[in-house]
């Protein structure tokens, strides 16, 4: 076991899969010389060659097509996307091109490419560097997604990702990315909980609340504040956003009979609406209230000094607590 | 066949002393070594990168020219008698197609579009696979590693991306295959296309671009898309280039050639604009007397790229009544497997709408065709029961 930062984690994974597997390409803008602009890639051109760790021209459609090409040859590219506002210029070809391309050719070329984005916001940046545009992707079919909540699964899932033979978008909350956790580096990949399982990141009885990436560590924080008055928060760490694994979050909400679900995106069209659609669907009859969500507004990612109102915070989300709970909150007295 | 694993064809010319050696050319006056009234003119570099095409492979230039045209014809009215939903038609483009799919190796790694039927043809594609998207059987015809041959790109200049990425996978490999992109006119307007270009020539990738330039993107003319000739463009990436008539399979031949020469020696991209006309309406849902001059096609008539190598073949006294046969005869029996082999495609069953959106297995899914299934076996004793 060692102490690592989130993104020394990253960091570690990626060289334990370069290393792994010759096949293993990465690309990106920055990546190489300076080690990326959040140090995730530190070090691995110099350890492995400007042929595997390519400072690419800035172009992100340029970057992931030249990877669906590197994907027909038998390469696994993994690409940074330097900030989640810069992903759009490429939405074409991963949708279009790295999402269909197994179902367009009936399995015969596969695009094992991992798509590493650092998203979220919280740490003051400006316009187009704190977006988390996940839903985008989840509702893409041919896309498996992950969001990542901690230096463990951060190392491990990044393995995990480069190692599948489907398309990964790999979300890093790059809040966290100086975060310290235990990370055993010696783990088998095989033997790890595998990519798209959730995790009970904290037991308790009263409601469940699902998180993933940078929220998982508030609404632990929230579970803990919660605890002190005597309310039992189940927190959930989703991991993965495509496919969810439902059958974690049903156990927990037939335990709690009642939802709360948080992210950083806007509310209408996200993840949380998804969640507490299908949840609804699953087991309806053990809800003893309706789902809530504490997300982001429907706002575009404000500056940064107001950032503090848009983000989820303990606050928010103990808040939605007690509207699931029915105790007296912020809407008490509104219908709905 | 021109196609050769030695590379023989390209590599048996002698080293010219001005493309290889030279290799910066840019645009530059249309190449032509084969007039519309078929008179062969010479020229001091690419006609040695074709000195070794014999008689006998000009005929077998011939025959695959009147053979895709046919399957051109076939597939067309195919479509009108309800068998195919479209039909992309390349009418009139059969000597880009054939001149530069006739100059590759098998181990290169084409990058089309939907009207590279031609070129499909020139990879060994199966001539019922070159349908089975157009009738709805599939999303794409053939297996891409089996031809060498990705799928045809519906999305405009995609592939000159997939293809830069290829060949700077071939780099990575130490191989001396090529990546070849096809693209049009106006994807020449697509960021992805400048991008792959950017790409290209920052990596010194092996890939040749080919932009088939037929004149009209849909309804609009190339003038929309560029105030420059297109291979002028390359210049401002420092990739070299070449503007070639392209409904002259011999200048179309050479050229890709010359590129390809490059590419293998590690002299990087080339972009190729291929001087054409699409004959025929952007698809067979499309109208083209709505937008375009009748007179214009007259004149693109009189350049046609199979009547110009067939009165070349007449002046060289090889149009005998034997090869006329033998053509009409092979272009019959491919026109016969492309109609056999439309009409007995086999439907696909239900379920197969749930296969390959991924390699491994998915929750979602599998949720959705459990629920599909039992949704499709209520209505048991009925047909559908029995297809899933």
């Amino acid at each position: 076991m060692s102490q690592l930062t989130f993104a020394r984690a990253i960091n570690a994974g990626l060289r334990k899969a370069l290393d792994n597997d010759p096949k293993v390409v990465l690309m990106g803008e920055d990546i190489g010389k300076l080690g990326g602009v959040f140090r995730v890639t530190d070090g691995l051109q110099k350890d492995f060659g400007t042929h595997r760790v390519v400072d690419t021209p800035l172009a992100e459609s340029g970057i992931i097509g030249t990877a669906v090409g590197l994907a027909y040859r038998g390469y696994r590219p993994v690409c940074e996307i330097q900030f989640d506002g810069f992903i759009y210029p490429a939405f074409d070809q991963i949708v279009s091109q790295v999402a269909k391309m197994h179902y367009r050719t009936q399995g015969t070329v596969k695009m094992p490419i991992t798509i590493r984005v650092p998203f979220g916001g919280g740490i003051g940046s400006p316009e187009h560097h704190s977006e988390s545009p996940e839903a985008y992707f989840t509702h893409t079919s041919g896309l498996r997604v992950v969001s990542v909540s901690n230096p463990q699964d951060a190392y491990t899932m990044i393995q995990q990702a480069i190692a599948s033979d489907d398309p990964v978008l790999y979300f890093e909350p790059k809040r966290r990315y100086h975060d310290k956790g235990e990370v055993d580096e010696a783990a088998a990949l095989d033997r790890a909980l595998p990519m798209g399982s959730a995790r009970v990141a904290a037991g308790g009885s009263d409601v469940t609340l699902v998180a993933y990436g940078p929220l998982v560590k508030t609404a632990l924080d929230a579970a803990l504040a919660a605890s002190d008055e005597g309310v039992s928060i189940e927190v959930i760490d989703l991991r993965s956003l495509s496919p969810i694994d439902y059958r974690t979050v049903e156990a927990s909400v037939r335990k709690t009979g009642r939802l709360v679900i948080t992210h950083e995106a806007a509310q209408s069209g996200g993840l949380g609406a998804e969640i507490a659609a299908s949840l609804t669907e699953r087991c309806f009859n053990y809800l003893e209230a309706a789902p809530v969500r504490v997300t982001g507004f429907d706002v575009p990612y404000p500056y940064s000094k107001l950032e503090m109102h848009h983000l989820p915070d303990l606050d928010r989300i103990l808040d939605g607590v007690d509207r699931a709970l029915g105790r007296p909150n912020s809407l008490s007295g509104l219908e709905g | 066949m021109l196609t050769d694993e030695a590379g023989r064809g390209a590599n048996q010319a002698p080293e010219p002393a001005n493309s290889v050696k030279n290799p910066r050319r840019t645009g530059g006056d249309l190449v032509q070594l084969l007039t519309p009234s078929g008179e062969r003119i010479s020229h001091p570099e690419f006609d040695l990168w074709i000195s070794d095409v014999s008689d006998e492979q000009l005929c077998s230039l011939y025959e695959d020219m009147v053979v895709i045209r046919r399957i051109d014809a076939e597939a067309t009215a195919l479509q009108r008698q309800g068998e195919l939903a479209l039909w992309p038609p390349m009418l009139g483009q059969e000597a880009t197609q054939i001149g530069s799919g006739r100059a590759l190796r098998s181990d290169d790694f084409v990058f089309p579009t939907y009207r590279d039927n031609g070129v499909a043809y020139c990879r060994g594609v199966a001539v019922p696979d070159l349908v089975r998207a157009w009738r709805g059987n599939a999303l794409f015809g053939w297996d891409p590693y089996r031809y060498n041959i990705a799928t045809q790109q519906i999305m405009i200049g995609s592939q000159s991306l997939h293809a830069t990425g290829y060949a700077m996978g071939i780099q990575d490999d130490g191989a001396d295959s090529v990546a070849v992109a096809y693209f049009g006119d106006g994807a020449t307007s697509e960021g992805d296309v400048s991008e792959a270009m950017v790409f290209a020539a920052s990596f010194q990738a092996p890939v040749v671009f080919i932009c088939q330039n037929n004149h009209w993107a849909i309804s609009e003319p190339v003038l929309v898309q560029s105030h420059v000739q297109l291979a002028d463009r390359a210049s401002g990436f420092g990739i070299p280039s070449m503007r070639v008539d392209g409904n002259d399979v011999l200048a179309v031949l050479s050229a890709t050639r010359i590129a390809l020469d490059r590419a293998r020696k590690g002299g990087g991209p080339t972009f190729i604009e291929a001087l054409t006309y699409r004959m025929g309406p952007h698809t067979t849902a499309d109208d083209p007397t709505r937008y375009r001059d009748p007179n214009e096609l007259e004149d693109w008539a009189a350049k046609d790229p199979i009547a110009r190598l067939k009165a070349l073949l007449d002046r060289k006294a090889l149009l005998t009544g034997e090869l006329e046969a033998r053509v009409k005869a092979k272009a019959d029996a491919v026109a016969a497997e492309l109609r056999s082999g439309t009409i007995n495609m086999p439907e696909p069953a239900p379920l197969d709408v749930f296969k390959h959106v991924y390699s491994e297995e998915n929750s979602w899914i599998e949720r959705q065709k459990d629920h599909y299934t039992r949704y499709l076996q209520s209505f048991s004793g009925s047909a559908q029961e029995g297809a899933l």
